[in-house]
């Protein structure tokens, strides 16, 4: 073990050809599920002190692969080889013994144990049954100091951590097993830019120390950012292995991942001079949230909110929409005042919000494809409180496919459908039940980069509908590419609107800290 | 497979399996557009589902109900296969049943009433006070069914009230009227059965036959007929589901989730009150006794439906099914002399197994829900 925590230069990890110090090598792995095959023979090879990336678009088979890793899926076929002998996981608690350590997309941490608590959460350290509470603590100490966060308590409750924090928890939590190769599963979605550099940090004191990374992300950025090299998976199979990310181009990844070009955002076009105001919200605030907001949206128009999250974007959003009871101010749609605080007021007035958590938010997960698209318009298709299924189904039917809804069962659940698609039947919702205006907060969150650039023209096709659209992501390129006009949020305050083809992500960070300081 | 919960991404990956394995996804799309190729799919699976899910659990619960009548038989013979022993087992279910319907949509919204036992109580005194049967006797003795069915349905729209809006859990909230609810009948009652008086007409009017079946038999299929439709097939089911199944997402497509969850309540004690007034009929007499633990029974005989207690999913079908399963096993052992504790031991046993066996089928039918 000892050996393995030698600093090496980091760039030994970087030479391809160096097969001594490898770490894991799975070949040939096959994963049937009862009328599917999950995976269909990858490959992978990861080396001690590297970033590993997987790539893939969702449905491809990552999720898979990890719980192959976790011990959790046992494969149908395959070989696992760690550290040069063959493994068989039987178990997660297999898994754990070997090394390898799991940090699942859900932050697996519990909110009433303390951070201590978590760190040792299945391995307590203990005498006779009662816990060594000050033992474990130093230990924690220690772990979080390596991982370069010992402003984190091991005595503080873990609920009243930031999603950073947590994260940082599951990873202490990792190290405690004394863990070689640590698997994250996009461990970035859950945070805003300043907290990605300081993962970064963190992973880059992991590999210094020897330990193995799978890291899985569908941001490339952070892939250019932080790999080393790359696996992509497509359709259950590694359709490219060991490419170094220094050498492989943007384009090419996303044809790798996709097998076609992603095509960009779609060319806004300009506003006739007398297109109407649909939105004007007036010095909306919320106390201690945000404060005077003032915007117009127009029809035909998307306007972007940009800005780091916990600015107060989707507070703002929800507000707007009549989730959160404003304090002050005013939300206007066609020129008649929305009753502040009622949802159901802006729904009738042909507003619609497609929610930052998809899963938790919007959709019902058990229920068909079909009734969550009608879920604000079933009343409407109902004759005097008699549900009209058929009509509905019909109704959802064109919608999903108009969007290319895959796959175009109306009766599937929603939970069975991919991040892209279950946005999609967010959006068909909205469109089947006809608004003038569409808040979307975090269009393309979890959503792959194939089926991005479908919602991209969807959005693009309700403004040039008549829609007013407003537009929250935590992606500056996607707000500037998406949107006629970008607000700048800072710290709950507007600190800048303007065309979104006179800025760039740069000039947007630039204000977002010049508001900050202020 | 130690994981009960399939993964969501690899659900996703089954579309190409529809086209014979073909991979990229550029081909699926445009394969799909004409519409012709994805429909017979989409049909089978639909099929493929109906049996696996709703259809398979009901005749599961048929089956063990079948079970249970042909044990009935093996051990009493032709004294149990007849038609008075089958009224009285319906006649029995009846109350339970109509309580149960009540409590199928709180649960399925998301909920749960313990109360309803103390309802079928409170509704039962309140209906044969003296005041209120001297009125009956002079007009009709629908004023005491009246009586029972608005005591019940202001009750459970108070509980209603005080979980939706005062957001007190529900457990606590029904747990309070449950207990509030029993005293004010003992108070009403001052611990005296209050007998009916033949005067109102009432025991007449429904302990007797219609076509030759029970009334009280007859209320319980219409108001099973009811809720079913009620849940199927109208808006405020439609709500009741999406309530229960995702309440954030509910009040975010705009649904009234606070008025919807005390009107649940409302219903669940309009159920009760008419148990209430069924109950009076049947024991001839009114007394706070009336209904103690019918909340649980009405509980367990949703549950082994195969209504999920966490909400988002109910049935009424499969309600009725585990009411007349609990009712056609109580009289299978009373015939045989066997004791009530024997009886509860069986009950409890049941349960266990239904709900085994109903997360067995769900793990295996559709990946639950993520978070």
């Amino acid at each position: 073990m000892p050996d393995g925590r030698v600093d090496r230069p980091r760039e030994a990890a970087r030479d391809v050809a160096g097969g001594s110090d490898e770490l894991l090598r799975m070949t040939g792995i096959v994963k049937h599920f009862p009328g599917a095959k999950a995976l269909d023979g990858v490959d992978l090879v990861v080396r001690a002190g590297e970033v590993h990336c997987v790539l893939g678009q969702n449905g491809a088979g990552k999720s898979t692969l990890i719980k192959v890793l976790a011990g959790a899926h046992a494969p149908t076929a395959g070989q696992i080889v760690w550290q040069g002998e063959p493994l068989t996981l039987a178990d997660p608690v297999a898994a754990i013994r070997a090394g390898i350590a799991t940090m699942y997309q859900e932050l697996d941490v519990v909110d009433g144990l303390t951070v201590a608590e978590n760190v040792y959460l299945g391995h307590e350290m203990s005498t006779l049954g009662v816990t060594r509470r000050r033992d474990v603590e130093r230990r924690t100490k220690e772990l979080l100091a390596r991982l370069g966060h010992s402003e984190i308590e091991p005595g503080t409750e873990v609920g009243s951590l930031s999603a950073a924090g947590k994260q940082i928890v599951s990873m202490a939590r990792a190290l405690s097993h004394d863990a070689r190769l640590i698997v994250m599963d996009e461990p970035s979605a859950v945070l805003d830019s300043e907290e990605v550099d300081n993962l970064f940090g963190t992973v880059r004191d992991l590999t210094a120390a020897g330990v193995g990374i799978v890291y899985i992300s569908h941001r490339l950025e952070e892939i250019r950012a932080i790999g080393d090299r790359i696996t992509v998976i497509k359709d259950g199979r590694s359709v490219a292995t060991d490419l170094a990310v220094a050498d492989v181009p943007t384009p090419e990844l996303i044809r790798l991942m996709t097998g076609r070009t992603v095509e960009g955002f779609p060319q806004r076009r300009a506003l006739p001079a007398d297109a109407e105001e649909l939105l004007v919200v007036e010095g909306l605030a919320a106390d201690g949230v945000f404060e005077d907001v003032s915007f117009t949206v127009r029809a035909g128009e998307v306007v972007g909110l940009a800005g780091l999250v916990g600015a107060g974007r989707s507070e703002i959003l929800e507000t707007v929409y009549g989730a959160r009871r404003a304090t002050a101010g005013s939300v206007r749609v066609g020129g008649r005042r929305l009753r502040a605080g009622s949802v159901a007021a802006a729904v009738r007035a042909g507003v619609g919000l497609a929610p930052e958590e998809r899963k938790s938010q919007g959709l019902l997960l058990g229920e068909p494809v079909y009734r969550n698209i009608t879920l604000t318009s079933f009343g409407r298709f109902a004759k005097g409180g008699l549900l009209d299924e058929k009509a509905e189904r019909a109704a959802a039917t064109e919608q999903i496919r108009a969007m290319e809804l895959r796959p175009a069962d109306p009766d599937r659940v929603v939970g069975t459908l991919s991040g892209g698609n279950q946005q999609k039947a967010m959006l068909a919702r909205w469109l089947v039940h006809g608004c003038r205006v569409l808040l979307l907060d975090e269009p393309t969150r979890g959503v792959d980069v194939g089926a991005r650039a479908e919602i991209y023209a969807l959005v693009d096709q309700l403004a040039a509908s008549g829609a007013a659209v407003v537009v929250v992501s935590s992606e500056i390129p996607e707000v500037l590419g998406l949107a006629d006009r970008v607000l700048v949020v800072s710290d709950g305050r507007v600190v800048h609107t303007g065309p979104a083809d006179q800025i760039d992500e740069h000039g947007v960070l630039d204000l977002v800290m010049e508001g900050r300081a202020a | 497979m130690s994981q009960n919960t399939p993964d969501l991404a690899t659900a996703g990956s089954v579309p190409p399996d529809d086209e014979g394995g073909a991979p990229p996804t550029p081909l699926q799309r445009t394969g799909a557009t004409p519409g012709a190729g994805p429909a017979p799919a989409g049909e089978g699976s639909a099929v493929t589902r109906l049996l696996s899910s709703d259809t398979g659990r009901t005749l599961g619960l048929v089956a063990v109900l079948v079970l249970i009548v042909v044990a009935g038989v093996a051990t009493a013979g032709s004294q149990f296969a007849s038609v008075p022993t089958a009224f009285t087992i319906l006649n029995y279910a009846a109350v339970i049943g109509v309580v149960s319907i009540g409590m199928t949509f709180v649960i399925t919204g998301g909920g749960i009433d313990l109360s309803v036992g103390s309802l079928v109580g409170l509704s039962s005194i309140w209906a044969s006070t003296v005041a209120t049967q001297t009125i009956a006797a002079g007009s009709h003795w629908a004023v005491m069914v009246f009586t029972a069915v608005a005591v019940g349905a202001v009750a459970g729209l108070v509980t209603g009230a005080v979980v939706a809006y005062g957001k007190v859990v529900a457990f606590i909230a029904t747990l309070a009227m449950l207990i509030a609810a029993r005293g004010l009948a003992e108070l009403i009652a001052q611990n005296r059965t209050q007998v009916l008086d033949p005067d109102t007409g009432y025991s007449d009017a429904l302990t007797g036959r219609v076509l030759g079946v029970p009334v009280l038999i007859w209320v319980f299929a219409l108001v099973s007929l009811a809720g079913w439709f009620l849940l199927n097939r109208t808006t405020f089911g439609r709500r009741t589901v999406a309530v229960g199944g995702n309440p954030e997402a509910a009040r975010l497509a705009g649904i009234k989730v606070q008025r919807h969850t005390m009107y649940l309540y409302a219903l669940s004690g309009t159920c009760a009150g008419l148990g209430g007034a069924m109950i009076l009929a049947r024991v001839n007499s009114g007394s706070s006794t009336n209904g103690t633990l019918y909340e649980l029974d009405a509980i367990a005989a949703v549950v082994i439906g195969g209504t999920l207690l966490a909400g988002g999913r109910g049935t009424v079908l499969g309600t009725v099914l585990g009411v007349l399963i609990f009712a056609t096993l109580q009289n299978v052992f009373v015939q045989n002399n066997l004791s009530i504790s024997t009886q509860s031991i069986a009950k409890g046993a049941i349960i266990v197994v239904a709900v085994l066996l109903q997360q067995r089928l769900a793990a295996r039918r559709a990946p639950r829900r993520a978070g």
